[in-house]
């Protein structure tokens, strides 16, 4: 019986490193191709610099700036990181309150659905105001607002989805409520948590950034990037974009991380 | 003549205010210990009502309910009750063996002691070398044995089965009959099992209690005297075939037909 354990744990480790590759493999190939597609296309026809710059002039960029990108990256990715907490937090701990109180689920979900439909990324010129446009926090507040409603309305949703039987059969243990929070309605929201963790951490980068166009510190990522594209210095634009796009991967992928260690139980992490 | 009952119904009646339905009518039931009494009857007669209201799942309307001389709802603090649905209800996020220690740990057992009545349970169930799956690495017929074995787990003094095995094919379905029998034998608890089943009534019964719906009432009961231990012979036996018919006329004779699909899993 043990034998199925063995089998369903997968081959050696030699084997899993070949086949992961072997799943690699066809993305790879892909960029490869997209890169020499765009490098050859822009030799080929000479388009102009301001439009599109060869990978190879911007992965030069990326070079001779590094001791300018990679700084500004980092700040920006601080400010980011900053929002995306408190962001999380507060959004965790409202679906928390909203899903044990039910009349103040009942005053405030029409409110945050509508709120939802905001594009709350056009306040980010407001919360300059409203913080010191320069200081980093204005920009953690766009990142943070924009992940508070994701975080907030798919953690309430996961502790709202227990199934009722597993209720019922914990009532039957005489179980108190917060014995079924913890035991049943936790584990069931970990993974709706976790997906909307992993479009935040997206939209952390993308509010921080944007929070930067309306003004921030000169050693800011978004800052950098809008003033190079103002000056026409357009591969270190570029360089830039690719920086912020890196850091927001690495933030992505951490959560990925996280989610496979605390939710390693669920068949859909196992399938993935 | 009261005082050895381990359930005691009297009077029961519940009425849904949604629909102002009558699931429940003046229901009285009294069972032994180690009874095995299955409810039987076609949808919407009340019979997982009554068992919800058993174990206190549901509140009665009128009427009164003790268990071993208790209220519901002490018993139900006490742990009297091992409930088994028709889909094993198992956490994901726990292992086999912590399902199955999910009822202990709420008791408050310790871990060493937990741990020893796991083991003990998995082999009773025939899962020994799954305790560190998952439930959804195993069969449907697997998932309902954890089910069971973690009913079954803290020894209650109750068994309370909602037609645990309706979702199974049949062979699966007399397999586990077969391995309920020989657990009950050997705990000896008492059980209480809805089914849709005539015949699977008839097998594991030591009575059958049929039920009528419109409003949900007891409309007969009949004691089953198949010798036990029970076996696969049992089922060609010709007594099984007279009681099986008793039953159906039984279910019959109150006007109440069973839907055809019922109709086709009992013949």
């Amino acid at each position: 019986m043990s034998g199925i354990v063995v089998s369903e744990r997968g081959p050696t480790v030699g084997g899993r490193a070949v086949r992961q590759a072997g799943e690699w493999l066809p993305a790879v190939v892909v960029f490869v191709l997209v890169v020499g597609l765009w490098e050859g296309t822009i030799r080929a026809f000479h388009v102009q610099q301001f439009l599109l710059p060869k990978p190879s002039s911007i992965a030069s960029a990326f070079w001779t700036q590094r001791h300018t990108l990679w700084p500004a990256g980092w700040y920006t990715f601080k400010e980011a990181l900053g929002g995306f907490v408190i962001g999380s937090v507060a959004g965790v701990v409202a679906a928390t309150v909203v899903g044990r109180f039910r009349v103040v689920g009942t005053a405030l979900m029409p409110i945050f659905i509508a709120a939802n439909a905001i594009p709350i990324i056009a306040f980010a010129p407001i919360f300059g105001v409203w913080f010191n446009p320069i200081s980093p926090h204005s920009k953690m507040a766009v990142a943070g607002v924009l992940c508070f409603l994701p975080v907030m309305v798919n953690t309430l949703r996961g502790l709202q989805s227990a199934s009722p039987r597993q209720i019922e059969l914990m009532r039957s243990y005489a179980a108190s409520d917060f014995d079924v929070w913890r035991r049943v309605r936790v584990p069931t929201a970990l993974p709706f948590l976790f997906t909307a963790l992993k479009v935040a951490s997206v939209l952390a980068m993308i509010g921080a950034i944007v929070g930067e166009y309306f003004g921030g510190a000169l050693t800011a990522l978004g800052v950098l990037i809008s003033s190079d594209a103002q000056v026409f210095q357009f591969t270190t634009a570029w360089a830039g974009i690719l920086v912020a796009s890196l850091l927001g991967i690495a933030l992505y992928t951490a959560v990925v991380l996280v989610e496979r260690v605390v939710v390693r139980w669920s068949p859909q992490a196992r399938g993935s | 003549m009261n005082s050895t009952s381990v359930v005691r119904i009297d009077g029961v009646t519940k009425t849904f205010p949604q629909g102002n339905v009558t699931a429940l009518q003046e229901i009285d039931l009294e069972l032994a210990p180690a009874e095995f009494v299955s409810l039987i009857g076609p949808s919407g007669c009340g019979k997982s009502t009554l068992l919800r209201v058993i174990g206190d799942l549901i509140e009665p309307t009128a009427g009164s309910i003790t268990v071993n001389g208790k209220s519901v709802r002490q018993a139900r603090n006490d742990g009297d009750y091992g409930i088994v649905f028709q889909d094993a209800v198992l956490f994901d996020w726990r292992t086999v063996a912590k399902n199955i220690a999910l009822p202990l740990e709420m008791l408050g057992w310790e871990r060493q002691r937990r741990k020893a009545r796991v083991t003990e349970m998995l082999e009773l169930v025939e899962l020994g070398g799954f305790a560190d799956h998952h439930p959804w690495q195993l069969s449907g017929g697997m998932q309902q044995r954890v089910a069971i074995a973690r009913a079954l787990s803290f020894e209650p003094a109750l068994l309370l089965m909602d037609e645990p095995f309706g979702a199974l094919d049949e062979m699966t379905r007399e397999r586990l009959n077969l391995e309920l029998l020989s657990i009950w034998q050997k705990t000896g608890s008492t059980v209480v099992f809805v089914t849709h089943s005539i015949s699977e009534a008839v097998f594991l019964s030591t009575r059958v209690v049929v039920m009528s719906p419109r409003p949900g009432r007891i409309a007969g009961m009949i004691d089953v005297d198949l010798p036990s231990p029970r076996s696969v012979e049992t089922r060609e036996a010709p007594r099984f075939f007279e009681l099986v018919t008793e039953v159906r006329e039984l279910l019959r004779k109150r006007g109440e037909h069973l839907l055809p699909e019922e109709e086709a899993r009992i013949s």
